[in-house]
């Protein structure tokens, strides 16, 4: 029995990392949501909009050391993000004027829009990997001090078997997402646009009879959506690394999560970012290092008390999908 | 109007002439045959969607339960490995069956509260155990032996035409799980469930060895009844024919087989357009049509919705699965990492919405359309992008813009797509 050795190692290979990602897809899944409660569709682009978006902050990124400006410890591509964001803001607002206004002043059935929405995945994934400095292949774009705190370091301080170790791009993770989580439901409850568009999402008609400019809250949707995947999208890139293809499969748990928390429900988002990158890793995460320190060894057998192996990460999020829509369609949060 | 349709699968029929002209026959009976498939998916599909609304997005898994299906059924038996551990793996299998049957018999039976609760849960995570114990077991006993080579089950040595039927059976039961779960709840929840079982499906294929040896691939899959190259380069008759006909045997042969691949795949294309077309004209045909169209008021009329749906979403997906094994069957060889969604799931979609959903011939023409242009641009890109930055120096950037030409095509067919959707959303050939 050991169980200071064994929460160590569950927080070290455990919860860190499933925090950090959590994070990530909670961002995601934020995204996800807020198109879905505005303008009503769910978008299959939103995996190649992050990418996008971290294609754009890799680029300011290199732009910035090549000047020699770097942000000290942290990576620099966190003093790229605003232009990305912009960058991107841009283009999901030239989107929506080229694509998806029609379909809405035409109010066509939502599944159409969704259609669209694949037409313009594709388009993204093309001009993603068109990009100079882009490509398909696997790009490392973080810099700066590579921990916050090192295994051998925490060792050293606690006298302990087991070390803790916290990557700085997942502190950075953490922060970033609570000051962009916060500010969000800031936005939403305390300024006058954001109470238009919870109006908007609450009752179309009503909101436009109180006159609510809803080209306008469409727009703010579209910029805050831009601002919210190109932060996901360049955490996650950071914290692993940016590859399109993996972006493009983040899809999934990314609907997942917006699924499991309740489509249309902020609140709803990040819980459900949380669940699934919580099941993902403890599910598929092998237990026999935690389990040493707490059971005899001679309890435990061969085994690496293993539920699933790493390649169904992808399971897991939708078996919870499926049991979400099974015992309740509308989610944790109640979304529409 | 049917002259129209003429002269559009004419013109397709002449991109292919001018391919095999400027190219090369080889090639543009190749992109023709996956063209046909493409247009029997695209017709599956067709189903789920045209006549019925449902936007699936799951299309690559049944694709790929098709191709697994060629190997389970097709390939040929390894006796040692089922020796080692086939009996006991199916009855772990039936045992995880078991586990959930009993689960979900426990929800039903017996009433609200924590101990129905309790049991569930008692029932899927004991039952989860006592499945990977005997499963662990069986499957590592599978895979050790003879892993350069098979390592895996192994099919049962049956021909191909039943395995493209059992192709067809195991799509429609992955169809069967996931249409329970999310018809009759918003559109959305179908297409993300879609998706998701897709990926699963794909998951299972890499990483399961005993069943089809995952990334490590399964060859020599057996041809359906189509002559191979080498034998008919030995043939005395097919010597001569060719000596007839004036062309090197070697030639002729590989388009030999490719044609005899041709009439195959049309006749099962042509098959399934007449049932397609019947079952669309039928009462059924109008009453799935009645509910697409206004759900409340087929629903007012006594029609059971959710039960059609969930029948033609089945049958959507037993057509694709058929055109996954007769793929997976022609090309001799399942190779899970070549099932990707854009191109078997994304790219079915623009066929049948370039092509016309809810036409059965719209989406034929879609699929040979569109396959003609997938592949022709892979082959075609890089010429293009050269002299598109023809103006540009020498460099890095040109090169990454030549090299990266091939990823054209994913921005064509978007563009294509979106215009398509917004200016003609009826397609090529409109639903009549």
């Amino acid at each position: 029995m050991d169980i200071l050795n064994a929460l160590v190692a569950f927080l070290n290979f455990v919860f860190v990392p499933a925090f950090g990602y959590g994070c990530q897809l909670a961002l995601g899944a934020l995204g996800v949501t807020l198109i879905f409660a505005v303008l009503r569709f769910s978008s299959f682009a939103h995996g190649d909009t992050m990418a996008f978006g971290t294609v754009m902050a890799i680029g300011f990124t290199y732009v910035l050391q090549a000047n020699g400006i770097t942000f000290g410890p942290l990576p620099t591509a966190l003093l790229a993000l605003p232009f990305a964001i912009l960058c991107t803001a841009l283009m999901l607002l030239g989107t929506d004027r080229l694509v998806y206004r029609f379909y809405r002043k035409k109010r066509v059935d939502p599944i159409i829009v969704t259609i669209a929405s694949v037409g313009v995945m594709f388009v993204m994934n093309g001009i993603n990997r068109l990009i100079p400095w882009g490509g398909v292949e696997e790009i490392n774009f973080a810099d700066g001090s590579r921990f916050l705190m090192e295994a051998a370091a925490f060792k050293e301080m606690t006298g302990l078997k087991e070390g803790l170790a916290i990557k700085t791009t997942t502190a950075v993770t953490v922060v970033t997402a609570a000051l962009c989580v916060a500010a969000l439901f800031w936005f939403l409850q305390k300024t006058r646009t954001g109470k238009s568009m919870r109006a908007f999402s609450d009752n179309e008609d009503l909101a436009l009879l109180s006159g609510i400019n809803p080209e306008r809250v469409v727009q703010v949707t579209w910029i805050i959506v831009a601002a919210l995947a190109t932060i996901a999208g360049v955490l996650y890139g950071l914290d692993k690394s940016y590859r399109p293809f993996v972006y493009f499969q983040l899809l999934l748990p990314i609907f997942s999560a917006a699924v499991v928390g309740g489509l249309g429900s902020p609140l709803g988002a990040i819980a459900g970012g949380f669940v699934i990158a919580f099941s993902e890793v403890m599910v598929t995460y092998a237990w026999k290092k935690v389990a040493g320190y707490l059971f005899p060894a001679d309890w435990l057998g061969d085994g690496l008390l293993q539920l699933l192996s790493t390649d169904y990460k992808v399971a897991v999020s939708f078996a919870i999908l499926l049991l979400v829509l099974l015992v309740k369609p509308t989610g944790l949060f109640k979304g529409k | 109007m049917a002259q129209r349709n003429f002269l559009l699968f004419a013109a397709v029929g002449l991109l292919f002439v001018l391919t095999g002209i400027l190219m090369s026959w080889n090639v543009s009976l190749q992109i023709l045959n996956i063209g046909v498939l493409s247009a029997i998916m695209a017709l599956g599909v067709n189903m789920q969607w045209g006549y019925a609304g449902l936007f699936s997005t799951g299309i690559m898994g049944s694709v790929a339960l098709g191709g697994l299906a060629v190997v389970l059924v097709s390939s040929q038996p390894n006796p040692e490995n089922w020796a080692a551990g086939g009996p006991q793996l199916l009855m772990s299998l039936a045992l995880g069956v078991a586990v959930i049957a009993a689960a979900i018999i426990a929800a039903q039976k017996m009433a609200l509260g924590r101990a129905r609760n309790f049991t569930i849960a008692a029932i899927l995570i004991l039952g989860f155990f006592a499945y990977r114990y005997f499963f662990d077991q069986a499957s590592l006993a599978i895979e050790t032996i003879n892993p350069e080579n098979a390592g895996n089950l192994g099919g049962l040595g049956l021909p191909s035409y039943i395995a493209w039927i059992v192709g067809a059976l195991m799509a429609a039961a992955a169809a069967w799980v996931i249409g329970k779960t999310a018809l009759g709840l918003r559109s959305d929840y179908l297409a993300i469930a879609t998706l998701g079982i897709a990926e699963i499906t794909l998951a299972v294929m890499k990483n399961e060895d005993w069943l089809a040896r995952g990334v490590k691939n399964v060859i020599k899959l057996p041809r359906p009844g189509v002559p191979y190259e080498v034998d008919l380069q030995q043939a005395p008759w097919f010597l001569s024919f060719a000596n007839n006909i004036g062309a090197d045997p070697i030639t002729a042969s590989t388009i030999f087989v490719k044609l005899v691949y041709l009439v195959l795949f049309g006749a099962v294309l042509l098959g399934l357009i007449w049932l397609s077309e019947r079952a669309l004209h039928s009462p059924w045909g109008r009453m799935m049509r009645a509910i697409r169209d206004n759900e409340d008021a087929a629903r007012a009329m006594g029609k059971n919705v959710k039960a059609r749906h969930l029948q033609i979403f089945i049958l959507g997906a037993a057509v694709v699965g058929l055109a996954g094994a007769m793929l997976t069957s022609m090309e001799g060889q399942l190779t899970p990492g070549n099932y990707s969604p854009l191109r078997f799931t994304f790219l079915i979609w623009v066929m049948v919405i370039v092509g016309g959903s809810g036409n059965n011939l719209g989406s034929v023409l879609g699929g040979l359309l569109i396959a003609w242009l997938w592949l022709i641009v892979e082959n075609a890109g890089p010429v293009i992008m050269s002299y598109a930055t023809y103006f540009l120096p020498d460099g890095g950037l040109k090169s990454h813009l030549v090299e990266s030409a091939a990823q054209l095509r994913l921005l064509t067919l978007g563009v294509i797509l979106l215009v398509v959707l917004r200016f003609s959303p009826k397609g090529l050939i409109p639903e009549k």
